[in-house]
């Protein structure tokens, strides 16, 4: 793919340059098999092993887990220089996973040494012992460690004639995980993993000897009662201890078919697969995935290895919420509406003509005193860089407008300005790899755990092994904060430039400049500090003060590829000013294109208040969800009034059911594209499934060609010529924001400041159709501090009742350490949506009520 | 003395590329130490001797008949058993070990062997079979265990009959039988589902779904501990499908046991082409 091999300077998204290898330490000799082989001192045997080709049977080992020696699978014969320079047999073979090489260690193998081999056959032996003979109805077998091992080294047949040990059928960790105890051979992996990496602690080794097992914490298994194990941890929706966002990977990482998920289980077996690499489409993390799909139907997906950005781990989200692209609503023919007003299939040429003629007509409307005049375009923030780069380029050439805006949530001009000055354009400026260098990473408007799951494994897994010390500002120290043993710097909503300018001025805050003066130090700030007036001004300014870096984490996917592309109403492609002539002139030479639209466009809010006042004659828009709108009743009734709506979606949604003409798209398995991480790394990823929807960038092609214009972004190849040809810009770039923050407004009594983020699993529509991974989100609850729940007259556990004029809000309160006269709510759990029901979002006042009885009587 | 292979220079030597007659390959010039390097290719390979018949020359009478000795043969397997079969008008039962047409067994109370495991799948040569397993549930428990077939496809248009399916069953619930008249006009036709193959249900089966005989495990069904539907399962159909046929009272197996559309659709045109070749 050309944008993966032009140089920096070319291309508009560079490729990472390869990472230079690390600088050689102290190194150690020793044999393994008779071959000499030199390591970084440190090494495990069966990873010197590894490198050398040799293959010694293992279970518990796992490379991104500390070495627990549990399975004794990978047992060696070992020789060492003892005290007196004389080589020694170890008395008893030793498990090479937690044997670091030494110098002058001779390590024979079961391929040399007849004491391994018969060592590691026993422990085979004993580990099938109580193993069941389940391997037909496994969803692992076929791919299962245990199997193929046993096969390569264990023994042809059994000399067990007891009864084995049993255990009822699978038991249920959370919905989506199931356990079968009686095939688990006590690796703890999956514990390992839990306590290692996500650091949410769901299950462990319970009981004793051959009663040993893996389980929840559940008090008829422990045989206590009283103290609950998970501490301050939430309840997922079916009441129990909240499990994991991150539980999939231990079904993964299983070497047996102890952990299996139940959307997946006896679906299918692993030699009747396809596999396709993939990158997830849930977030700005640009996990790589593998995506698993029998006869076009796409079956499960699984962590992909990279090492530079997920590693081996994925959300559950990125690996269970893929249904959504073949839910029932998906949309297979262009749609267009009829003189009844209702939406019927119609072939590629005729919506194509019908949404060009609507445009055009929007553009130039036969009665000159029609104030609907003109056409913008709204994408939305999932796009691949290819298509977020055929938006832009349809906006601005065969629209004429800057009207382009692919931000579908609170932003502000700020927000604008500040992308336009430190975002676009500077890709991988700050990267994972920075962020585990760094001796310390603020938080600003970002829950790592919820918005930006695999940042949170880095920066966790820095937290442990490198002392990185995380600080937040946030109203309230949230669980996965706890996990990253952060420090909170509590800010009410709307306060957060106040705390950011108080870092370096305010004398208590002096141990947090302290930390963020130190070199490497970063700043990460989420997309809702575009909520907070003055909050990414002073986010510039903190990062000049310091010398901290500043990266931007937005949640969503298409975020950075839209910034990268320019879907902004004041930014071109790369980060030129739309202000800035040579930028347009540039920009319009590449495009071969007279001129460019001089003026700056509307941002999306804008714009729906335009086309809410009869003030825009069309509109064009993508993957957009209204509830995802600051104000989705606004956005409702700016559809409701828009004369002309052309669609380009994937399902039905809201912007369907309004639209004029609606063209369908392909989601991500049956298209080929690049999604961009929040650092600007490229992410391609190739086709999955054989399908005949076509790209956001082809449709918006031959869409333009309806109009009589060429984009010429027919093809990917094309697209990627054209990003190559355009490359990065040098010219000047946009002004740091610098926007004061305004006075807190006033707290009347009864009321409070609405703090509110996302949670990984909520009602999102990406989310659909899986009831497994919905069943492990987390329960939703409103938080509020003692002394707000007193003052309102609710208890721990009471229903609280959240108001604006627009609507009310009913959710069990949990009383949190947190500011008094603030109130937290999740954004958009399911049947509690706060944008939809409030119309408010974080920094709005909201009226709080003790709520009915009946919901307090149930919770 | 020159290289033989050279051409003769006067132009009136044997030419090179002919193929050399019988001759034996040169013998060595005398008084030279090395015997010249005798020449690769056809040009100099042997010549091969003259054909000679093994089989003895006749006498004079066979000599004299052989001309209609032909009709001797004939005439001769007029006085043998006839081995000629009257297909299809007589149809002669296969050996026992034919690999015929598949089909999937029952436990016998009735329910499914089949565990959907995809086994047969994976060790089919050609790929004929297609297998998709799903859980059992209390309401739909199929097979004994956790897990049944629940689509089971075989392709005869694909399958060789080789019998590795059969052989990776692990439960036995794959078998051939004899059957071996498979044709059909139609390519959908030559797919056979899961309701064609299942065997017929037989006296003391209930057609599944209904639970597993109580207080089992499918260890136990494995070791033929099951031998029979159980009151409590009779209550079970009874209260879930009243008009079952293979209940006790029901319309009896007959009814139950009636093909799937596609072996429907085969034996119709089995039994139209037998109906055309009788004579």
């Amino acid at each position: 793919m050309t944008i993966l091999s032009s140089g920096p300077t070319t291309s508009l998204v560079p490729a990472a340059p390869v990472a230079a290898a690390a600088p050689a330490g102290e190194t150690v000799t020793f044999t393994v098999d008779g071959i000499e082989t030199e390591v970084p001192k440190g090494t495990l045997v069966i990873r010197a092993a590894e490198q050398l080709g040799i293959q010694i049977p293992r279970f518990c080992d796992h490379p991104l887990l500390a070495p627990a020696g549990a399975c004794r699978q990978c047992l060696v014969e070992v020789w060492a220089p003892g005290r007196d320079g004389a080589l020694a047999k170890m008395p008893k073979p030793q498990a090479s996973c937690t044997l670091e090489a030494t110098p002058g260690m001779q390590v024979k193998t079961q391929h040399t040494s007849a004491e391994a081999d018969k060592a590691q056959h026993g422990v085979m032996e004993l580990l099938l012992i109580n193993h069941p003979l389940d391997c037909p109805v496994c969803d692992k077998g076929g791919e299962c460690p245990l199997q193929n091992q046993a096969m390569s080294n264990g023994r042809a047949s059994t000399r067990f004639v007891d009864v084995k040990r049993t255990f009822p059928k699978p038991i249920a960790i959370s919905t989506q995980i199931l356990l079968d105890r009686e095939r688990c051979i006590l690796c703890q992996r999956c514990t390992r993993f839990s306590e290692e990496i996500a650091g949410d602690v769901f299950i462990d080794l319970q009981k004793r000897g051959a009663n040993q097992q893996i389980g929840t914490f559940d008090t008829s298994v422990l045989g206590f009662v009283g103290e609950a194990p998970l501490g301050a941890a939430a309840e997922d929706t079916s009441g129990r201890p909240f499990a994991s966002y991150f539980s999939g990977n231990t079904v993964q990482i299983c070497p047996v078919g102890a952990l299996t998920s139940a959307a997946y289980r006896f679906r299918s077996r692993p030699f009747d697969l396809v596999s396709t690499p993939g990158i997830a489409e849930h977030d700005s993390q640009g996990s790589a995935i593998r995506i698993d799909h029998r006869r076009g139907v796409v079956l499960r997906r699984l962590a992909g290895e990279d090492p530079t950005v997920n590693q081996e781990w994925i959300t559950d989200k990125d690996r269970f919420a893929f249904t959504w692209q073949t839910a029932p609503d998906r949309i297979t023919t262009p749609l267009v509406r009829n003189a009844d007003g209702e939406l019927e299939p119609a072939s590629w040429v005729e919506a194509l003509d019908v949404a060009a003629a609507g445009l055009r007509a929007a553009q130039q409307p036969d009665d000159p005193r029609e104030t609907a005049t003109g056409a913008a375009v709204l994408p939305g923030g999932r796009l691949t860089l290819e298509d977020a780069y055929a938006y832009g380029k349809f906006a601005r050439v065969a629209l004429g407008t800057n009207d382009v805006d692919g931000r579908a949530r609170p932003l502000s001009a700020e927000e604008e300005t500040f992308l336009g000055h430190h975002v676009a354009g500077r890709t991988l400026d700050v990267t994972f790899a920075d962020l585990d260098r760094a001796p310390a990473v603020l938080l600003v408007g970002l829950e790592a755990e919820e918005e930006a799951g695999i940042a949170f494994l880095r920066l966790r897994d820095s937290v442990i092994s490198r002392k990185l010390r995380v600080l937040s500002v946030a109203p309230l120290a949230s669980r996965g904060l706890e996990r990253l043993s952060g420090t909170l710097l509590t800010a009410a909503p709307g306060t957060e430039a106040e705390v950011l300018d108080g870092i370096g001025t305010d004398p208590s805050l002096r141990e947090t400049a302290e930390l963020l003066g130190t070199e490497g130090a970063v700043v990460l700030v989420g997309e809702r500090l575009a909520g907070v007036p003055g909050g990414f001004s002073a986010a510039v300014r903190l990062a000049q003060r310091t010398g901290a870096r500043l990266a931007w984490v937005p949640r969503r996917v298409g975020e950075r590829s839209a910034v990268e592309a320019g879907l902004l109403p004041s930014l071109l492609p790369g980060g030129r000013p739309v202000a800035d002539s040579a930028a347009r002139v540039d920009l319009a030479v590449t495009w071969g294109v007279e001129h460019l639209p001089a003026e700056p466009g509307r941002s999306t809010t804008e714009i729906l208040a335009a086309a809410r006042a009869g003030l825009l004659g069309g509109l064009v828009v993508g993957g957009l969800e209204l509830a995802d709108l600051p104000d989705p009743a606004i956005a409702r009734e700016a559809l409701d009034r828009v004369p002309f709506l052309v669609s380009l979606e994937v399902r039905h949604s809201e912007v369907t059911d309004r639209a004029d003409v609606v063209l369908p798209v392909a989601p991500p398995t049956e298209k080929s594209g690049t999604f961009v991480t929040w650092e600007g790394r490229p992410r391609p990823f190739p086709q999955a499934l054989t399908s005949h929807a076509m790209a956001d960038h082809r449709v918006l092609d031959r869409l333009a060609d309806a109009l009589g214009v060429e984009l010429g972004l027919q093809s990917l190849a094309s697209v990627h010529a054209e990003l190559d040809q355009l490359g990065g810009w040098d010219g000047a770039r946009v002004g740091a924001p610098d926007v004061t923050a305004p006075e807190p407004p006033a707290v009347p009594d009864g009321s409070a400041v609405l703090a509110t983020w996302h949670q990984l699993l909520d009602a999102g529509r990406l989310q659909s159709g899986e009831q497994f991974l919905a069943g492990t989100a987390k329960r939703p609850v409103a938080r509020i501090s003692a002394g707000t729940a007193a003052a309102v007259g609710v208890q721990d556990g009471g229903s609280l009742s959240v108001s604006t004029d627009a609507g009310t809000l009913t959710l069990p309160a949990v009383l949190t350490d947190m500011p008094d006269h603030v109130v937290w709510l999740p954004t958009n759990a399911a049947g509690a949506g706060v944008r939809d029901a409030l119309h408010a979002d974080a920094g709005a006042v909201v009226r709080l009520a003790a709520g009915p009885r009946d919901l307090e009587a149930r919770a | 003395m020159a290289d033989q292979r050279k051409p003769d220079p006067s132009g009136k030597g044997v030419p090179a590329r002919k193929p050399a007659p019988a001759r034996k390959a040169a013998p060595p010039a005398k008084g030279k130490a090395v015997a010249p390097r005798p020449s690769a290719g056809e040009v100099a390979a042997p010549a091969p001797e003259g054909y000679t018949s093994l089989i003895e020359p006749r006498g004079a009478v066979s000599e004299f008949l052989a001309p209609v000795g032909g009709f001797g043969v004939t005439l001769s397997n007029m006085f043998r058993p006839t081995v000629t079969e009257q297909y299809p008008s007589e149809k002669v039962p296969a050996k026992p070990r034919y690999h015929g047409r598949h089909q999937l067994n029952r436990y016998a109370d009735g329910l499914e062997k089949c565990i959907g495991c995809e086994l047969c799948a994976w060790a089919c040569p050609a790929d004929a079979i297609y297998v998709e397993g799903a859980d059992n549930t209390p309401d739909n428990q199929r097979s004994p265990g956790e897990r049944y077939g629940s689509v089971y496809q075989i392709n005869y248009l694909r399958c060789i009959f080789c019998g590795l399916c059969i052989e990776a069953c692990p439960t036995r619930a794959l078998t051939m039988t004899n059957e071996y008249e498979l044709a059909g006009p139609t390519r959908a036709g030559m797919i056979w589902e899961k309701e064609d193959l299942l065997a017929p249900l037989r006296a003391g089966m209930l057609q599944a779904p209904h639970p597993m005989v109580e207080g089992t495990t499918d260890t136990d069904y494995y070791r033929g501990e099951v031998t029979g539907s159980t009151p409590a399962q009779v209550a079970w159909v009874t209260e879930h499908r009243p008009d079952d046929p293979t209940l006790p009272g029901g319309a009896g197996l007959e009814a139950a046991n009636v093909p799937g559309p596609t072996a429907a659709v085969m034996a119709a045109t089995v039994a139209g082409a037998t109906k055309q070749g009788t004579r």
